[in-house]
């Protein structure tokens, strides 16, 4: 194989592995932080998704409907928190998985009733619509490295508001011990309406920059949140960091895989954390 | 497990007798639609096998699988692949070698997964559903996202007679009802052994098990074979029913399915899962006739579930016992035929500490570092 198509296959294993951590890191917090299982998750992914290809369609612009966009994405998080997640504190597990699967299922029939079953494309942003040459004849879309740098960006701030400020600390007191952070007198339902919009707002707003790169459609979410409980699998459950190498290493197996071994393309990340758990059974991090 | 109030009992005898009895009172009732009926029912049928069978992973033993449709698809996927193409796959070599297949699936995918708990059990379960359903998505051998065909239906055949052939519905309908009603008693007596109480006792606190001297990891993984096995059994009829498999047969969503069917019928009775089957398929039914927007109410339906009715319907049924059995005798307190509410039912505790505090266990970890 030729090394610069290589090197573009694990640019774009980067760049998947990046967007791939965004919404991984929100399911995971919820997890970490919450004890709550998302399914609903991917759908969140699909109706950022939808919502950009929807606004840009009505404004023209991408990064116009992204401002549109997450302001509303967030209220629904905080909706879904208030309403519903919060009566699933007490509850074990399998009450989050019915109630979050019933979610989905809510939100794929709105998704068809409002938006129908087509698949859509997003127009990339004028100004990121070019590529640059790698060499004499290989080129890379603009696009895809300002994603790149996107989610690294968001990845380095997440990290800096969760070590090093003052929210951060308290987000993390209130992972290990919900009753004596109350007993200190923080409101942490407000915390876990807090980080859960936050979850929210970032998976769907991975769903509105991913949405020029792949295109828009239904089941959209699912696909997506699977390949997220690998990363998580691989990760460690609740482990930030581990969801940062874990979705890297999906990124870079699922892009290798498509040209090594095209057959079983669907596979090769299955297959990697099959290989992780029996090396670790607790995942990477945990 | 505790034996069955009487009015439970004698409410599952009267729809057993009232399903074995429908091909007689079914035409008169359904008229033209009779045979579409009976092909619903004998479907509904083989997905309480499913519900039955995941009951004792979820129910029984705590373990909340979301790959169980899997092991039905691997077994039915069996068969297809290895029925002969233009004549019936005896039953007598076909069905154990289905079997076998589920069987052992659900073993190697159980020794990897068996020893981790909680969320993560659940994640590794749906993504090892989703590799097997890729696998057979993009497998050309079995038809690839088309799906595969079985043109003959399987039969029994013993030397050279048909004892009986699955081509004829009622024939498949009655080794279904057979089946279940077998696979219950088989499950309920199952749960009255030792070996039942073993798992129940997981269910309430692994370690005590463990401290009692038994080894968890072994009864869960016997519990998770036994489940898979049974589940491939239901892969097997639904293969013989539809003459058909394809790949959304052993996709997550029909395992989220098959939970809902067991919450919404009552965690660990086995009798809940059966009649949860037969609610959501009947609401499925009723709401794809209104709307082709069924799923919406289908969502909004296992949400209400969450909300309004933990315990599921049998947890509801066996309240309603406990309630009529106290009104009935007041003075004498709790006589010994007093059926005591449904402990593995209400007394449903928190799993999430145990695993919980990962967030901040990273989060000390960088600090450190």
């Amino acid at each position: 194989m030729d090394l610069s198509i290589f090197l573009i296959q694990t640019m774009n294993g980067v760049q998947y592995g990046l967007l791939l951590f965004l919404i991984a890191s929100g399911l995971t917090l919820i997890f970490g932080i919450m004890h709550i299982i998302n399914l609903a998750h991917g759908a969140l992914y699909m109706i950022g998704a939808y919502l950009a290809w929807w606004l840009t369609s009505q404004v023209g612009n991408l990064f116009l409907a992204i401002v549109l966009a997450l302001p509303v994405t967030v209220a629904i998080g905080i909706v879904i928190e208030r309403f519903l997640i919060q009566t699933l504190y007490k509850r074990d597990h399998l009450d989050q998985v019915l109630l979050t699967f019933g979610l989905i299922l809510v939100f794929d029939s709105l998704q068809s009733m409002t938006w129908g079953n087509d698949v859509h494309s997003v127009p990339m942003p004028e100004i990121l619509s070019g590529s640059i040459a790698l060499t004499d004849t290989l080129q890379y879309p603009v696009y895809r490295l300002f994603v790149s740098v996107v989610c690294a960006l968001i990845a380095l701030s997440m990290y800096l508001v969760i070590q090093r400020t003052r929210l951060g600390m308290i987000i993390r007191a209130g992972a290990s011990n919900r009753e004596m952070v109350q007993g200190l007198g923080l409101n942490i339902r407000n915390i876990y309406t807090l980080v859960f919009a936050a979850g929210t707002a970032l998976t769907a707003f991975a769903g509105m920059i991913a949405a020029p790169i792949s295109s828009v459609y239904p089941g959209m979410g699912s696909q997506i949140l699977i390949i997220c409980f690998v990363v998580v699998v691989i990760g460690g459950v609740g482990s930030i960091k581990g969801a940062f190498l874990g979705a890297l290493l999906v990124g870079l197996t699922a892009t290798w895989g498509q040209i090594l071994v095209p057959e079983f393309s669907g596979v090769v990340v299955y297959a990697l954390m099959a290989a992780v758990l029996l090396w670790k059974p607790r995942g990477l991090f945990a | 497990m505790r034996s069955l109030p009487t009015p439970i009992r004698a409410l599952l005898l009267t729809l057993t007798v009232l399903a074995a009895l429908f091909p007689l009172y079914g035409p008169l009732v359904a008229g033209d639609a009779y045979d579409f009926y009976l092909q619903k029912v004998t479907g509904i049928l083989i997905l309480c096998i499913l519900a039955v069978s995941l009951d004792l992973l979820v129910g029984v033993t705590g373990m909340v699988s979301v790959a169980h449709a899997a092991f039905l698809g691997i077994a039915g996927y069996t068969l297809a692949l290895y029925a002969p193409e233009y004549e019936a796959a005896n039953i007598l070599t076909a069905l154990p070698v289905s079997l076998a297949a589920a069987a052992l699936a659900s073993l190697v995918i159980g020794l990897l997964i068996i020893r981790t708990g909680g969320i993560f059990f659940i994640m590794a379960t749906i993504a090892f559903s989703q590799m097997i359903y890729y696998l057979f998505h993009d497998a050309d051998f079995a038809g690839g996202s088309d799906g595969i065909y079985i043109m003959v239906r399987p039969a029994l055949i013993v030397g050279d007679t048909e004892i009986l052939t699955f081509d004829n519905p009622h024939t498949l309908f009655y080794v279904t009802l057979g089946s279940l009603v077998g696979i219950y008693l088989l499950l309920r007596a199952m749960l009255r052994a030792p070996f039942g109480r073993v798992l129940a006792g997981i269910k309430e606190n692994e370690n005590r098990v463990q401290a009692l001297g038994y080894n968890p990891v072994v009864y869960k993984l016997a519990a998770f074979v036994i489940a898979g096995t049974l589940a491939g059994y239901a892969g097997f009829l639904t293969a013989s029913q539809y003459g058909y498999m394809n790949p959304a047969q052993l996709s997550w969503t029909l395992s989220a399915h098959a939970l809902i069917m067991v919450i919404m019928g009552g965690l660990g009775t086995l009798f809940g899962p059966i009649l949860g089957a037969f609610a959501l398929e009947g609401l499925h039914y009723v709401f794809a006739s209104w709307t082709s927007h069924w799923e919406l109410l289908l969502g909004l339906v296992a949400i209400g579930i969450v909300l309004l009715l933990p315990g599921g319907i049998a947890g509801l049924l066996l309240r309603l016992c406990a309630r009529s059995a106290k009104a009935a005798a007041p003075d004498t307190g709790e006589p010994a035929g007093t059926p005591a509410p449904p402990r593995p039912v209400l007394a449903r505790t928190p799993t999430t500490t145990a695993t919980g505090g990962g967030a901040l266990k990273m989060a000390a970890n960088k600090e450190k570092s």
